[in-house]
């Protein structure tokens, strides 16, 4: 029997992916995958897995702690790490503030997502690390629909929007000058919804704060923040008792979660197909101006 | 149901309208989220705007949405029910062709916008002819601004008829004229009701039916290694995506370059191994037999190879602001080959709005050459034409590391030695010699014949697919010559197969010769002092080239019949693409065997849309033009 040629998005999206992480672990000597322990980076060990079977990921994974990570992700992030067998490294922002490289914000507000990119550079240049794997996607945010796959960074780690390579066909060109280095989006062409319905089809689990839950909620901005040590509320805040769940996961100061009633896979393919609102939409640090990411981008963040 | 994935890019001058027929596209299809929507309302209130301006949703950064431009290759992405779309969105002033290269290198479709007010610029003809360069396999010609003329018919049928003149000078397969309205919508997502006169697709409409895939070479299986995997001692694996072609498990394949053969005992993936896997599957191989194979290798089946040279013909696009230096050696990625090349020779440049060659001795940011290179070390490749993956490369600047030029292979670089020599290239034709035969002159000279005549002599070859009207239209061309008292010959496929060239039969390399006996009767009837008419499908260029390369310069004249292949296959009057497609004929031309569109012929006769009479007449004025025939005959 012959097999037909035409093949779904995901699976063209699923070869592509693996294509550029295998270009990465072939044009570089020393990559990183980073790894948030989010639904995108797990997704983007698994395509890594995938790439190399039967042979291990031939690279380590980073983790860049904030300290304000949901207990959840961690418990998550070590199993996943213990069964895949994979290497994985992990850097705090407690260090970078203990050792002055990085002051911390203060008050209720205070938020560590913009010091995660010190500890990030520090990391990358501790290790000689020349290119970083990241998950993220040109549908997130404006300024990343102009993100090349292979992005380049000056020696200071900065992206420089009007320098970056023309990228033709399949051809990365990873070629680099002492110093400077990349960082990699394989995913770059995915949306929300590919994620979702890539992880249902490959049978991805991912961390339980991705589902429906009772949490501990406080309303600030109308952003709704999980109650924990680094948020408590101010003023007249209060805290309520709500059925939410987060679209996506990172620092508990600044990630904000969505009521719903979404249980399991499907119900959250349901919800994210007919949402009305971007994921980022519920990030607190991306509304404070319409070009922050753009700025964050040109000091290294991702 | 499976959702298909379509790449399409977007073309237009500045103020067509492009940003906002994409913001369009989004907003119809309520791809648009909330908070997005407001945040663009909330820029376009701070601006003063009127209206909701939706070309802010793509106007990506923060500079540009100051200068109110657009300035690289941006993506979006849309999805229905039916298909995910992804939009390479380029700009359009100046810095344009690199950019709209680059988005269109991976599109299988492009969409080019004509302000209804403005008529075909010389900016939409070089979209055109970008599209046409990167073999684009589907065009969108949209009229945009109907609003702005009263959704006139007749404005929009003159637009129509402007761009289908020019565009039998390039070469895409299809193309589809929409009229709409983006700032209103009209027959963007929802049928305009004030173009009753218009029975064509909306552009969505026509963005999710349209064939998929059919850019992509699924005959000739090609496989670039990218990475060799051992993790352990019994394990062998070469991971890599499939360019083109299949392969399934106990084929016999060979690893270039070393040329060691061995059959495919494995196709691994995480899941389970797979029989069989196609185009575009990342996959990993293991073989039979221990073979020294690494990255940039490339694992092909047994009798049906690339080329494989360290010569090379290519049209080049020029990336970067530093100019090309004939003089530097520039890095060269190819596949997964990284290799050094030196560029021996630039034969010319194009001017890409008017695709006129023009002699160069440099090349400018986004200026557009043929040029020869050499490398370091041979690539494995087939022409541009014939496989967009295997047919392209980039140029990298060795002091910068930066990609600085895209390149389109057209074949192995020869020079007019190399066909006549001997060479060690089996397939490649040569002009056949017995030993110790001497040419025996004619009693009388072609100037003789000619002045007898009244007309010079020539060949006009004919070439095209089979049912594409060649031998009609020669054929009438010859009676109308006969007319002329214009002494004639014709040859035609057909007819010489029964004789001439009856042992022959259609794999390349008997195709090759077929050319070559023709091509030499040809020459012999040229000598002659006849018009010689030759009306054969000769699907390759090299073979075409050669019969050019034996013929006095001007005096071969290519005449492509082009007629789209889907005509062809619904007019079928023999019944042979019914017995092409079902596989009961092997290697037949543009269905299980390539046709190799000529790169640069003469005259493009469009049989699909022009009479016979209007074909004809096209050719006796291009014989009057070049002299062959008297301007007063
Ligand atoms: N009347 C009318 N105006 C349009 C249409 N499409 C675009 N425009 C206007 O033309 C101008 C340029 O559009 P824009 O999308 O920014 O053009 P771009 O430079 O090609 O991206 C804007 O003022 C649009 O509102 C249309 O279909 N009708």
């Amino acid at each position: 029997m012959t097999i037909g040629y035409q093949r779904s998005h995901l699976r063209q999206l699923e070869a592509e992916a693996i294509y550029v992480i295998r270009e990465v672990a072939a044009q570089f000597e020393r990559p990183v995958l980073l790894f948030s322990g989010g639904k995108d980076s797990i997704t983007m060990a698994h395509l890594a897995r995938k790439a190399f079977y039967p042979a291990k990921i031939p690279f380590p994974l980073l983790h860049v702690d904030t300290g304000h990570n949901f207990e959840e992700t961690i418990k998550f992030r070590d199993q996943y790490m213990e069964e895949i067998g994979a290497r994985l490294i992990v850097r705090y922002v407690q260090d970078s503030i203990d050792q002055g490289r990085v002051v911390e914000e203060t008050g209720p507000y205070a938020s560590r997502n913009g010091l995660q990119t010190v500890t990030l550079l520090d990391a990358l240049k501790e290790f000689n690390f020349e290119a970083a794997l990241g998950g993220a996607r040109r549908d997130e945010e404006k300024a990343r629909a102009k993100e090349r796959f292979f992005s380049h960074r000056d020696a200071f780690g900065q992206w420089d929007p009007k320098n970056q390579r023309p990228e033709l066909w399949n051809l990365y060109n990873g070629l680099k000058l002492q110093g400077e280095s990349f960082r990699v989006f394989p995913i770059s062409n995915w949306t929300e919804l590919d994620v979702w319905m890539y992880t249902r089809e490959e049978g991805i689990e991912l961390p339980s704060l991705y589902f429906s839950h009772k949490r501990n909620i406080i309303q600030r901005d109308g952003v709704l923040l999980g109650a924990s040590d680094v948020v408590y509320p101010v003023g007249d805040e209060k805290i309520e008792e709500m059925t939410v769940r987060f679209r996506t996961i990172g620092d508990m100061t600044c990630t904000g979660a969505v009521e719903s009633p979404a249980a399991d896979i499907d119900d959250i393919i349901q919800e994210v197909a007919s949402a009305r609102v971007t994921e980022r939409g519920a990030r607190a640090d991306d509304k404070r101006s319409e070009a922050a990411m753009e700025d964050r981008k040109k000091q290294g963040y991702f | 149901m499976t959702i298909e994935l379509l790449r399409f890019t977007t073309a237009g001058s500045v103020d067509d309208g492009k940003s906002t027929l994409i913001g369009r596209l989004l907003y119809d299809t309520k791809s648009l989220f909330e908070d997005q929507i407001e945040a663009i309302e909330k820029t376009s209130q701070a601006r003063g705007d009127e209206y909701v301006d939706l070309a802010l949703f793509t106007d990506g950064l923060r500079a540009e949405r100051e200068q109110k431009i657009t300035i690289d290759v941006a993506y979006r992405y849309f999805a229905t029910p039916k298909r995910k779309f992804i939009i390479a969105d380029t700009p359009g002033h100046v810095q344009y062709t690199r950019n709209m290269v680059t988005g269109a290198s991976t599109a299988e479709l492009a969409i080019i916008l004509i302000d209804a007010r403005k008529g075909v610029l010389t900016q939409s003809r070089r979209h055109g002819f970008i599209a046409s360069l990167l073999q684009i396999p589907h065009v969108v010609v949209a009229i945009n601004k109907m609003d702005l003329v009263d959704f006139d018919e007749q404005i929009y049928r003159d637009i129509v008829a402007e761009f289908r003149d020019f565009s039998t000078l390039i070469d895409i397969p299809s193309i589809t004229y929409i009229p709409l309205s983006a700032l209103d919508g009209d027959n963007v997502v929802h049928k305009s009701d004030k173009t009753p006169w218009y029975n064509g697709p909306t552009l969505l409409n026509h963005l999710e039916t349209v064939n998929v895939g059919a850019g992509r070479n699924l005959v000739d299986f090609r496989y670039p290694v990218q990475y060799v995997l051992r993790p352990n001692q019994n394990f062998r694996g070469y991971a890599g995506q499939i360019t083109s072609g299949r392969i399934a498990v106990g084929e016999e394949v060979v690893a270039f370059p070393s040329g060691l053969t061995s059959k495919v005992k494995s196709i691994v993936t995480m899941g389970d191994d797979l029989q069989e896997a196609v185009t575009g599957e990342s996959i990993v191989l293991t073989l039979e037999d221990e073979i020294d194979i690494s990255r940039g290798d490339m694992i092909v089946r047994q009798g049906n190879l690339p080329t494989k040279d360290n010569r090379i013909d290519a049209t080049i696009c020029w990336m970067n602001e530093t100019p090309f230096d004939p003089d530097a050696n520039y890095m060269l990625m190819h596949n997964t080959r990284l290799v050094r090349a030196m560029v021996t020779k630039l034969n010319y440049k194009v001017d890409v709005n008017t695709m006129k060659r023009e002699d160069a001795d440099g090349l400018q940011l986004n200026e557009i050459g043929r040029v020869q290179l050499t490398t370091t070390q041979p690539l494995f490749f087939d022409s541009y034409n014939k496989n967009r993956l295997t047919g392209s490369f980039i140029l990298i600047d060795q002091a910068t590391n930066t990609t600085v030029a895209a390149g389109m292979i057209r074949g192995a670089s020869r020079e007019v030695d190399d066909l006549v020599d001997v060479t060690s290239d089996e397939q490649e034709i040569r002009r056949a010699r017995s030993e110790n035969v001497v040419w025996e002159a004619g009693a009388l000279s072609l100037e003789e014949r000619e002045s007898q005549n009244n007309h010079q002599a020539a060949v006009l070859w004919f070439t095209g697919l089979s049912g594409s009207g060649k031998s009609t239209v020669a054929k009438a061309l010859e009676r109308k010559l006969y007319e002329l008292n214009v002494q004639t010959m014709f040859l035609d496929g057909d007819n010489l197969r029964h004789g001439l060239n009856g042992d022959l039969g259609f794999s390349p390399a008997d195709r090759a010769e077929n050319i070559r006996r023709v091509a030499e009767v040809a020459g012999l009837g040229f000598a002659h002092g006849n018009v010689v008419l030759a009306s054969f499908i000769s699907p390759y260029q090299r073979d075409r080239d050669f019969a050019r390369s034996i013929l006095p310069k001007g005096r071969f004249l290519e005449i492509y019949a082009k007629c789209d292949l889907e005509v062809l296959k619904r007019r079928d009057p023999k019944g042979l693409y019914a017995k092409a497609l079902s596989g009961e004929i092997k290697n037949f031309t543009g269905i299980s065997a390539p046709y190799e569109e000529p790169s640069s012929p003469d005259i493009v006769i469009e049989t699909d849309i022009e009479d016979v009479d209007s074909s004809v007449n096209k050719l006796i004025a291009l014989l009057r033009e070049k002299g062959i025939i008297s301007a007063s005959v």
